[in-house]
């Protein structure tokens, strides 16, 4: 066990590995090892960022549907009130316009009775004047006369 | 060490197994087993990391590269817990103790006559394949880092502000050579204490397997088993607590008290 030129040869050598552990494997392997821990920070800070960017979009989202919810049902209840409105103003429509139809109706019904009457009365004046005019003309003649008057009343008739 | 090698029986066994494959004589005795294997263990670390880092991706990273990744981001952290400086070379070099020191205990693990079964068919008399069994693979590293201690204290504090936190601290100018007794033996003391408890711990627990090695065929795996899985415990422990305690030598070098 005794201490000799050997130490001097194995301090070459540590020194040696030292140097080449120094110069090339410490460096190239630490510096990957440094790449790698950024890159996975920022892989997870671009993780928790994009999720939170769903969660934004997730609450945007329900509100666009909350809104259109929203918005659909009012129209919805705009268009039933207007048809509502629109049955209503149609009924009141039709109610107006049959009225306005039997009045109508009522008028010439009217006006045509007085036309029939208007009628009647000249017919009849004409039949009074021409019967006038025979009884006149001819012969009084109770048959002939009894004859006449049943004509005129016939035709009166 | 080579002439107690050849004695017989039990003692000669532990021995030939505690001997190191050396060249020259004296100081200048080499422990090529020692050299070999770390600087084979070495390479394995720079080839595996090499390769993650050559395909490094900051996309999703392959298995060499996840496990490569994993090992740094728990220097990494170590580093962070205990050093607040900033420095390019702490954290590199902690992650090449750790790995180094992990590869060479976990030779350890390998049964204790394989490696020098295939030494010997190749003409090696001596083959002790674990590196931190050798003093001086310990020390070499805890005296490295010892003088990085140093290097960074007269750096960070200057020569002058070093040569003060040695001479005044802690009792202050009156006690001068005291505080520089009592601040040298702390310093010196920090790579002995690294350097011989990953010697002892490792030392230790192949001298176990070793003598385990000596009983009987039938004992061996009910004990060599269970001395393995706390070995595997031991040996990353081991590693740890020098990679750990060289972070807060060096971040202390860094502060001012």
């Amino acid at each position: 066990m005794s201490i000799n030129a050997t130490l001097i040869g194995q301090m070459i050598t540590f020194t040696l590995l030292v140097w080449f552990t120094m110069k090339y494997i410490w460096p190239p392997l630490f510096d990957s090892l440094e790449e790698r821990r950024k890159k996975i920070a920022d892989g997870l800070a671009a993780a928790e960022k994009g999720q939170e960017n769903m969660h934004l979009a997730e609450k945007k989202a329900k509100n666009v549907i909350k809104e259109a919810k929203e918005q659909s049902s009012e129209i919805v209840n705009q268009a039933q009130k207007r048809a509502n409105e629109l049955i209503e103003e149609s009924k009141d429509l039709g109610k107006k316009e049959g009225e306005r139809m039997i009045l109508a109706a009522k008028a010439q019904i009217e006006q045509e009775i007085h036309q029939a009457r208007e009628s009647l009365r000249q017919e009849i004046a004409t039949l009074a004047f021409s019967a006038a005019e025979q009884i006149l003309g001819a012969e009084i003649d109770k048959a002939k006369h009894q004859n006449i008057i049943s004509k005129v009343s016939s035709q009166l008739g | 060490m080579a002439t107690e090698a050849h004695a017989e029986g039990a003692t000669g066994y532990i021995i030939h197994h505690l001997t190191p494959l050396h060249v020259g004589e004296g100081f200048w005795t080499l422990h090529l087993d020692t050299l070999f294997f770390s600087a084979v263990l070495g390479g394995l670390f720079l080839w595996f990391f090499k390769t993650a880092a050559e395909k490094a991706t900051s996309g999703v990273p392959n298995l060499v590269q996840s496990f490569a990744e994993m090992l740094i981001e728990f220097v990494d952290q170590q580093v962070k817990d205990s050093f607040h400086g900033r420095s390019q070379l702490i954290a590199p070099l902690a992650l090449t103790i750790f790995c180094w020191i992990f590869l060479w205990n976990f030779m350890d693990l390998f049964p204790v006559d394989i490696f020098p079964l295939v030494g010997s068919l190749m003409g090696l008399e001596y083959l002790r394949v674990v590196p931190s069994t050798d003093l001086n693979a310990t020390f070499a590293m805890s005296i490295s880092v010892f003088c990085l201690i140093i290097f960074y204290s007269i750096k960070i504090k200057g020569p002058w502000g070093f040569a003060k936190e040695l001479m005044f601290q802690p009792f202050g100018p009156w006690l001068l050579p005291f505080n520089l007794l009592l601040k040298l033996v702390e310093e010196i003391a920090k790579p002995i204490s690294l350097a011989l408890r990953l010697f002892g711990n490792l030392y230790a627990g192949e001298l176990i397997f070793i003598l385990i090695a000596l009983l009987p065929w039938y004992l061996q795996p009910v004990l060599s088993f269970p001395w393995a899985i706390f070995h595997i415990l031991i040996i990353t422990l081991q590693a740890f607590i020098f990679m750990v305690l060289t972070i807060v030598y060096l971040s202390m070098a860094h502060e001012d008290h």
